[in-house]
């Protein structure tokens, strides 16, 4: 039986809950989840004091209430699942190595940044800097997959080295800014200055995309790999058009500033 | 004033009063040492504990602009070293550069007390005095950049040295400094305005007219002459390069017999040539030193891991960059010097990275003499100074040091004579190079030592058998006679003085320098100077000048 945490006060301020993650609250009774700290503002109250606890602790924590000031939700998680029967709020799965969180709702800023493996998946839409480094780190998300089937805001995948993110809607500007290595898959559409700076990695898109003048269009091919990445993303319940998947693509090398070793894959189909 | 204070049963050890591990009670009142105290003195029983007066770092870089540019091209480090407050103390965060607050807990933490930012442009002295308010816990001061100075350079071209004396004791003054720091003299503005260049060599022209031996010369002979507290602090010149080790030669050659203290040493005692990997030659430069007691040095030993070169030798860590390959930070200020900042990694596979750390080992164990030789990191650009209970154990321990050497590269010791060097630091000798030889070296005759009168900045440490747990985290820390910490654990809080020198000037240079302020500075004249309202508690060391 999974560990059930229910909202029952809203913070009133962002609240820092790293504890929830199946590692911290192993081996823990009832009693002693809900004394553990968490930070409101900047006190340090009892998680009691906003959620109450119920269940066994197998590894398995399903979270009901909207926690959108709620941060820091399975931070550095090694392994279990996380189920979000809601909204969560900046910096889930930070650094997070291993296990699965799963966000029926929207999530905040900051989802997954340098995380380095595990899955994180996000039913509605995720905010900006998704599987990005924090200001001043050489290395992003480093391994493990973020899939967003709504749609992302901007900085998507920034100075990401390893890994998967796919947004099944809609990216805002600059995704993949000054990514090093790693894949990102775009549905809809992409806004601006997609690539910019980036070194090496993959930027995958479904549609035409503003690209820019430091890339240069190399060829019209059909990746196989696209087509395997594709089908995976079938199983994980995106809906992916048929043509898509035997689709010819553009191929843009780029950015120049950086050496032209990464590349934007746009679709050329009809 | 804290009440007065009796230490007993602690095994003493103050070089500068031949006091070697005896086991004394000491006395406190009123911030000093004292002969006795009243029967109603709080004791502290330091039983099977060894008592220091507070550490004294002669040379490292902890406030000012250039620090907060490293702090702020760093926020990684910050994150993951965070400094929790205590009922006492504040919250600061770490890594090589840490914030104000963490910078003075920390030190304190490792028993030292007192701690000099080694390099502060006078245009930056405003902000390092901000930043040393906000410095709990250690004395300090700093060391103006005289050295790339244009004005300064100019009088030196035209022969005015009247002016030029004048000029120097004007800017200490204004600037609230200790000493003068010469940096990488005369090769800043070639790297400024001539496509990168730098000067190689102490007899280069950096111009049609000046040398850096010129510039050496004529700062050496001024600070001597006024008889600062602390004659002069160079950062010699070909710093990092192969084949440097002559150019230290040189630069100490200049100095004659007059008095000079050379900057993390280390960095320039490297052999071979230019463009190829460096060879020690540590031997040399020790060779030199024996038999010139002006000279003191502190070492800048090199220890892997994380840190942060931070320098006003523009063009040394312009080149450095090149080598880090992430992000860095150049900076022209004004007319006065240069800046750059780069995040650095020491790693023990690397053929130069271990030859620099073996030759800062080379240069403590083949000293002679302990006041002559002391202990830094060049703090954070070696190494942090929370390296220095590892350094200490370095110096302390043969067994330790050669259990380190299996994991470097041989290659590197292959072309040092480290391993043969079996010498191991007593207490006594470790108590000097981090305490009683920098404060003398300082000029600070209220430092370093625990005779009658001097400041009540003790450190006592539980006696171990591992030496960098000892010196890790002190027992006690008794800053001016106030327990800061007690049983491992923070009890109080101070900020701690600033000392600088006050030589007499004439105004009349004022006229001099003021045109050419308002020819090529951003900022008024007038608003130039720092006045006293940046001081808090502060101590004028007065010049033996002065005292005649």
């Amino acid at each position: 039986m999974a560990l059930k945490l229910k909202l029952h006060t809203q913070p009133d301020v962002p609240m820092e809950a790293d504890c929830i993650c199946p590692n911290r609250m192993q081996s823990l009774s009832d009693n002693e989840i809900e004394n553990l700290t968490v930070f409101h503002g900047n006190r340090q109250v009892k998680l009691g004091d906003f959620f109450k606890c119920d269940g066994d602790n197998d590894g398995d924590i399903i979270i009901d209430g909207d926690l959108s000031n709620i941060k820091h939700i399975g931070s550095a998680m090694l392994s279990g699942k996380i189920t979000v029967e809601g909204n969560v709020g900046v910096h889930t799965g930070a650094a997070m190595r291993g296990g699965e969180i799963i966000i029926q709702g929207n999530a905040s800023d900051w989802l997954g940044p340098e995380m380095l493996g595990g899955r994180i998946t996000v039913q509605g839409d995720a905010g900006h800097m998704v599987g990005s480094g924090y200001r001043g780190s050489t290395a992003g998300m480093q391994g493990g997959e973020i899939i967003v089937h709504g749609n992302v805001k901007n900085e998507t995948g920034h100075v990401m080295r390893r890994g998967l993110i796919v947004v099944g809607g809609n990216a805002g500007d600059f995704t993949g800014v000054n990514m090093l290595a790693g894949t990102i898959i775009v549905l809809g559409e992409m806004g601006i200055r997609a690539g910019a700076g980036m070194k090496r990695g993959t930027i995958i898109c479904q549609n035409k995309a503003e690209i820019l003048p430091t890339f240069t269009q190399s060829c019209d091919y059909q990746p196989s790999f696209i087509r395997r990445y594709l089908k995976y993303l079938t199983t994980l319940g995106l809906s992916i058009n048929e043509s898509l998947i035997n689709g010819p693509f553009e191929r843009w090398c780029g950015d120049s500033v950086e050496l032209n070793r990464g590349e934007i894959l746009l679709y050329a189909g009809k | 004033m804290a009440a007065s204070m009796r230490i007993i049963n602690g095994k003493v050890y103050d070089p500068a009063n031949d006091i070697d591990g005896e086991i004394k009670e000491l006395c406190i009142k009123d911030g000093k040492i004292v002969d006795s105290v009243d029967d109603n003195a709080t004791v502290i029983d330091a039983q099977g504990m060894v008592v220091m007066p507070g550490g004294v770092d002669i040379h490292c870089h902890i406030a000012g602009p250039k620090v907060n540019a490293a702090r702020k091209l760093q926020p990684e480090d910050h994150r993951h070293d965070v400094h929790p407050a205590t009922p006492f103390t504040r919250s600061g965060s770490g890594g090589t550069v840490p914030s104000t607050f963490a910078t003075g807990y920390r030190y304190a933490t490792l028993g030292y007390t007192t701690a000099m930012e080694a390099a502060v442009t006078p245009i930056g002295a405003r902000h390092t005095l901000e930043e040393f308010h906000d410095t709990p816990v250690i004395d300090k001061g700093f060391y103006v950049l005289l050295a790339n100075n244009i004005f300064l350079q100019q009088l030196l071209r035209e022969k005015r040295m009247e002016e030029f004396e004048q000029a120097v004791a004007w800017w200490i003054n204004s600037t609230k400094a200790y000493t003068v720091k010469l940096v990488n003299p005369g090769g800043d503005e070639p790297w400024k305005g001539k496509k990168n260049s730098n000067v190689s060599d102490i007899d280069e022209k950096t111009d049609e007219e000046l040398t850096p031996r010129q510039i050496i010369r004529e700062f050496i002979k001024v600070c001597n002459k006024r008889a600062f507290p602390h004659p002069i602090h160079i950062h010699c010149n070909n710093l990092g390069h192969s084949g440097n080790y002559t150019t230290t030669l040189e630069t100490l050659k200049t100095a004659e017999s007059l008095k000079a203290h050379i900057a993390h040493i280390q960095f320039h005692c490297y052999g071979g040539e230019l463009g190829k990997n460096p060879t020690s030659k540590a031997r040399d430069i020790i060779d030199y030193l024996k038999t010139h007691p002006n000279i003191t040095c502190d070492v800048g030993q090199v220890m892997f891991g994380k840190a942060t070169v931070m320098t006003a030798d523009a063009p040394m860590a312009y080149v450095l960059k090149g080598h880090a390959k992430g992000k860095w930070v150049n900076a022209d200020t004004e007319c006065e010097s240069g800046c750059g900042i780069v995040p650095f990694t020491y790693q023990e596979h690397s053929y130069v990275h271990t030859l620099q750390w073996a030759i800062g080992l080379e240069l403590f164990l083949m000293s002679q003499d302990p006041w002559q030789v002391v202990l830094s990191t060049d703090h954070p650009n070696g190494g942090s100074f929370m390296n220095y209970p590892k350094l200490i154990k370095l110096l302390m321990d043969k067994a330790f040091r050669h259990e380190e050497m299996k994991r470097v590269n041989q290659k590197a010791l292959d072309s040092c004579s480290l391993r043969e060097l079996e010498r191991e630091y007593t207490l006594n000798e470790i108590a000097i190079i981090t305490r009683a030889g920098p404060a003398r070296a300082l000029g600070l005759d209220c430092k370093g030592h625990l005779g009658i009168g001097a400041d009540a900045d003790i450190t006592i440490y539980d006696e171990m058998e591992d030496k960098e747990e000892m010196f890790n985290a002190a027992r006690y820390v008794i800053k001016a006679g106030i327990p800061i910490i007690e049983n491992h654990e923070f009890s109080n809080d101070t900020i701690g003085k600033l000392f600088h020198i006050a030589p007499e000037y004439d105004k009349k240079i004022e006229e001099v320098v003021q045109p050419f302020f308002e020819n090529y500075y951003s900022i008024e004249f007038s608003n130039y100077a720092v006045d006293d309202r940046y001081l808090h508690d502060h101590q004028i060391i007065p010049t033996q000048e002065d005292a005649l």
